[in-house]
């Protein structure tokens, strides 16, 4: 599905502190049986939100009224495991537009991509800045800028720079899609195949 | 220049290259299951297109079913639906679905190469991380997100950039005890979970040589658990072998068509990778994890490694065996356990079950274990009472359940309970993936069984050369 634009994106930010957060940690298989894409963001980080009896954890920091906006930060290699798109779904519906981290894993980068939620993959020395500004202050605000691929930690203008591919670049920025793009290709796609030998 | 099996495979595959972008990537082969494709036939009709070639995409229902009583109605509603919708989809797109009771029903990558769906030079996708399995036929077979389940269906494309290439070559001979699964949690715990993020691999040398298919599929399924969108084997002899006069595999002169092709497929002795591995068979003992992600894993005769020895964070280790209840510098050996699975996509052929009727044999199931026996497919559980296991199985006080992904995932009711540890032949031992609290160890189907009647961690090794002894 088509999603918001995106550009610019000023934030305080919440901090997961945590390496190798894995997508079974973002969303819980038991949440996975919806036929429609709404309601993951009631189920993110569950079990690390909620206890069995559903009171929620409260030293949790997606339960600390302090720490909120729409930059979650993780630590190393966010996103390992499972290709549930659930994962980015569940990040989006919470409220969250861009996830930064020094490392991340593959499919869950992609699929933060196809639905608008921007990875944001900066230096480990540079993550543990942004940690220690939230640490310091909650409410530091940092700012996102998809046309200049920055990410500035406003309270001291430190800032880096971060990649991404053009074409996924203008995707976000204008809020297109790849089957928009690849239903272009029909005719193309169509003559490829009709070379495969099975 | 296309001179490594993976290049060779890709780069016949791509419709078009972006500049500064990613391929248009075609995909010969599409698996769906019924967690990961409700949305993206949702798309389609919000869109309102047809499937392209709905004779590529191929159906089935695992992850969200029981593995008791498949024969009634689905209780839970919310699952009952998930598989309602995929039947229903299915039947609207004209794609062949092979729901709960069918003969062909089983866990989407068990089932892709048991009937000949999966092909050397082929490109697979699925949403599921563990698509990766079908590598081990020379295929290029990865996961994807529910946006590119709807590229597949809608377009047979989706937009990929090319992965850099690894290769991982293992010579020599596995040691006695020693099965696939060790190699393959062997090499994730040299190299992290994240180790192989960006890379495709390449599993050459002896080892991969001389192993059997399933045996290879078992390496090529855990190739996402370093970080690697995927894994291959160059296809040989053992892999022709097993595909031959498969139900969807080409016939006749189709058939020798591909095998033409299909003998291109290896890498050049001139190639080159932008990361090359080497580790020596002679290393590998029989592996299990004592953390929460499949890179903390070690040889069953050591400890449990400290804090200071392991590469990241030592907070995120020590949160790591905290919720395990286990302490640095322990033996994992002897730790009593509660349940076992044997099962999932990694190890739930039949070549598992026989290994663990191997050490059950003659022997009985602890008292203190639940053990849930898990077919990958109607296949298997139609082989493992051919051959014979179901008997040595009921003797060992062992019940066979029915095909699904089960406790790997838990999302039926197979959840193993907080706080109980499980020895499980599946891929993931996440925090709560096998039950919320559940504390999972991952181990061969040998460990595994050796643990089921034991009923502690034990060295299969002790087991079988008893065995040996005693004849």
């Amino acid at each position: 599905m088509a999603y918001d634009k995106f550009n610019l994106l000023k934030s305080t930010a919440v901090p997961l502190p945590i390496e190798n957060v894995d997508t079974d940690q973002i969303i819980p298989a038991r949440f996975l049986k919806a036929t429609e894409r709404k309601g993951f963001g009631d189920n993110l980080f569950r079990d690390w939100r909620y206890n069995p009896d559903d009171t929620p954890k409260t030293h949790f920091v997606l339960n600390n009224p302090i720490y909120k906006g729409k930059i979650l930060v993780g630590g190393k290699n966010f996103g390992s495991g499972s290709s549930r798109e659930h994962a980015a779904w569940a990040v989006y519906d919470y409220g969250f537009r861009c996830v930064v981290s020094s490392f991340f894993a593959d499919i869950f980068r992609n699929n933060c991509l196809n639905i608008g939620v921007l990875p944001v993959q900066i230096s480990p020395e540079f993550l543990d800045k942004i940690f220690k500004a939230i640490e310091v202050d909650p409410n530091t605000e940092f700012e996102v800028s998809l046309p200049e691929q920055t990410f500035t930690i406003l309270s001291t203008g430190e800032m880096e720079t971060f990649g991404i591919n053009a074409y996924k670049k203008g995707n976000l920025s204008n809020g297109f899609d790849d089957i928009d793009y690849l239903l272009n290709l029909k005719k193309d796609i169509e003559s490829f195949a009709d070379t495969r030998p099975f | 220049m296309s001179n490594t099996l993976f290049d060779k495979v890709w780069d016949t595959h791509v419709v078009k290259k972006i500049k500064n972008g990613p391929d248009v990537f075609f995909i010969d082969r599409h698996l769906v299951h019924e967690v990961t494709s409700p949305v993206a036939f949702l798309g389609l009709k919000n869109r309102d297109i047809p499937v392209l070639y709905p004779e590529r995409t191929f159906a089935t229902a695992d992850h969200n079913t029981p593995t008791i009583n498949q024969h009634l109605p689905v209780k839970d509603p919310l699952s009952a639906n998930q598989l309602k919708a995929l039947e229903k989809n299915a039947a609207e797109h004209g794609i062949p679905y092979w729901g709960l009771g069918h003969e062909k029903n089983g866990i989407v990558h068990v089932i892709g190469p048991e009937n000949g769906i999966t092909l050397p030079g082929a490109t697979i996708v699925c949403g599921d991380s563990h698509t990766s399995t079908h590598g081990a036929f020379g295929a290029i077979a990865f996961g994807i997100g529910t946006s590119e389940v709807e590229m597949v269906l809608a377009t047979q494309c989706i937009m990929q950039p090319k992965p850099k290439s690894m290769r991982i070559n293992i010579n020599g001979a596995l040691s006695f005890g020693v099965t696939p699964k060790d190699v393959a949690l062997y090499i994730i715990s040299k190299l992290t979970t994240s180790g192989a993020t960006g890379y495709f691999v390449e599993y050459a040398g002896d080892v991969f040589k001389s192993m059997s298919m399933e045996g290879r599929m078992t390496v090529c399924n855990l190739s996402i658990e370093m970080g690697a969108r995927g894994g291959m084997i160059a296809p040989d002899e053992t892999t022709f072998e097993y595909i031959k006069e498969r139900e969807f595999t080409p016939k006749g002169e189709a058939w020798d068509k591909a095998m033409e092709y299909w003998q291109t497929l290896y890498t050049e002795d001139n190639a080159v990778f932008d990361k090359e591995l080497t580790f020596d068979a002679a290393d590998i003992e029989p592996m299990i994890t004592y953390g929460t992600n499949p890179g903390m894993g070690t040889g069953i005769s050591n400890g449990i490694p400290k804090a200071e020895n392991v590469e990241g964070g030592a907070a995120t280790y020590q949160k790591s065996l905290a919720y395990m209840d286990f302490n640095e510098g322990e033996d994992i050996k002897g730790k009593s356990i509660d349940f076992v699975f044997l099962g999932s996509c990694t190890n739930g052929r039949i070549e598992d079950f026989r290994a663990f009727a191997s050490v059950v044999k003659g022997r009985k199931k602890a008292n203190n274990v639940t053990a849930w026996l898990v077919p990958g497919s109607h296949k298997v559980e139609d082989a493992i009472k051919e051959e014979g296991i179901l008997e040595i199985l009921h003797e060992a006080g062992f019940e066979l359940r029915e095909p699904g992904c089960s406790a790997c995932l838990a999302m039926n009711d197979d959840k193993v309970p907080a706080g109980k540890y499980a020895v499980s032949t599946s891929n993931r031992n996440f925090e709560g993936r096998q039950g919320p609290g559940s504390r999972t160890l991952l181990a061969s189907p040998l460990v595994a069984a050796a643990a089921a009647v034991t009923g502690k961690v034990t060295d299969p090794r002790e087991l079988l050369t008893m065995e040996t002894s005693n004849n």
